[in-house]
C-alpha cells in the first residue's frame, strides 16, 4: 500500500497497519526535515510531485519489495507541500517474519523511493533563498 | 506537443506546460533537442533531466506515441 498526502503522517497508524501475527519484525522508517545541510541552515522544505507517475512508481517499488523478501505488509507514504523542521516527509513501514528481512526490505524501499519516484524538494534556506535540490550536482 | 514541467523546470520556464513544435513520428531524443532550441533557459537543466512518456521514464530512442502525455522531470529529490 502507498499514498501521497498533504496531511501530517500518522506513523503509529502505519506501523500498526503492517504489524501482524505471521511476522516477528516491523521496521518503520521516517524521513524528517533536517536543519543543516553542508553548513547551510534550512527553515522549511517544499515537496512537489508528478502525482500520477509517482503513484505508478510507488506501486512498482511495492512489487519489487514483495518479490525480494517475504513481506507481511508494506506501506509507503510521502507527504507533499510545505514542511517545517522536524516534520515527517516520508514513512515506510514493513513487516517480515525476521528482522534481517524487515531491515533490508525497508532500506531498499526508501532507497528506491529516493531514486525513481517523481517527487522534488525545494530548500527554504535561512538567508531567504530557495533552491530545488539536485542530487546530480555537487555543492561548491 | 505539450510538455508538462515540474520543479525547477517550471520555475525556469515560468510555466506549468510548454508547447514544442515537433513532426509526427519524432523520437524522445528529437523532442529533447527541440525543447533546448525553443526554450534555451531550460537547456542546462534539460541535459540532467528525464523525459517521461505516458508516466514512464523514456529513453531518447523511443518514438513518441500519438497523444502521449509527456513530462520533463528534473533530477528527482523526494524522500
Amino acid at each position: 500500500m502507498f499514498s501521497l498526502t498533504r496531511d501530517i503522517i500518522d506513523y503509529h497508524a502505519l506501523t500498526e497497519q503492517v504489524r501482524r501475527n505471521d511476522c516477528g519484525a516491523v521496521v518503520t522508517f521516517l524521513g524528517t526535515v533536517r536543519e543543516l545541510t553542508e553548513g547551510k541552515q534550512t527553515v522549511a522544505l517544499d515537496y512537489e510531485a508528478y502525482p500520477e507517475m509517482a503513484e505508478k512508481k510507488l506501486a512498482e517499488i511495492e512489487r519489487e519489495v514483495r518479490s525480494r523478501w517475504p513481506v507481511g505488509d508494506v506501506v509507503m507514504v510521502h507527504r507533499l507541500g510545505h514542511l517545517e523542521l522536524g516534520e515527517i516527509s516520508v514513512a515506510v513501514a514493513v513487516s517480515c517474519p525476521h528482522r534481517d528481512q524487515a531491515f533490508a526490505a525497508c532500506r531498499y524501499a526508501i532507497d528506491r523511493v529516493k531514486e525513481i519516484v517523481p517527487i522534488w524538494k525545494k530548500e527554504n534556506w535561512a538567508d531567504g533563498s530557495t533552491e530545488w535540490v539536485d542530487p546530480t550536482q555537487a555543492h561548491g | 506537443m505539450k510538455i508538462r514541467l515540474f520543479a525547477r523546470a517550471k520555475d525556469l520556464a515560468a510555466a506549468e506546460r510548454i508547447d514544442v513544435d515537433l513532426p509526427p513520428g519524432a523520437t524522445v531524443g528529437e523532442l529533447r533537442r527541440r525543447i533546448g532550441e525553443q526554450y534555451p533557459a531550460l537547456a542546462a537543466l534539460l541535459a540532467r533531466s528525464a523525459l517521461a512518456v505516458n508516466e514512464e521514464f523514456a529513453h531518447d530512442g523511443l518514438t513518441l506515441p500519438v497523444n502521449a502525455d509527456v513530462a520533463l522531470l528534473p533530477p528527482v529529490s523526494g524522500g
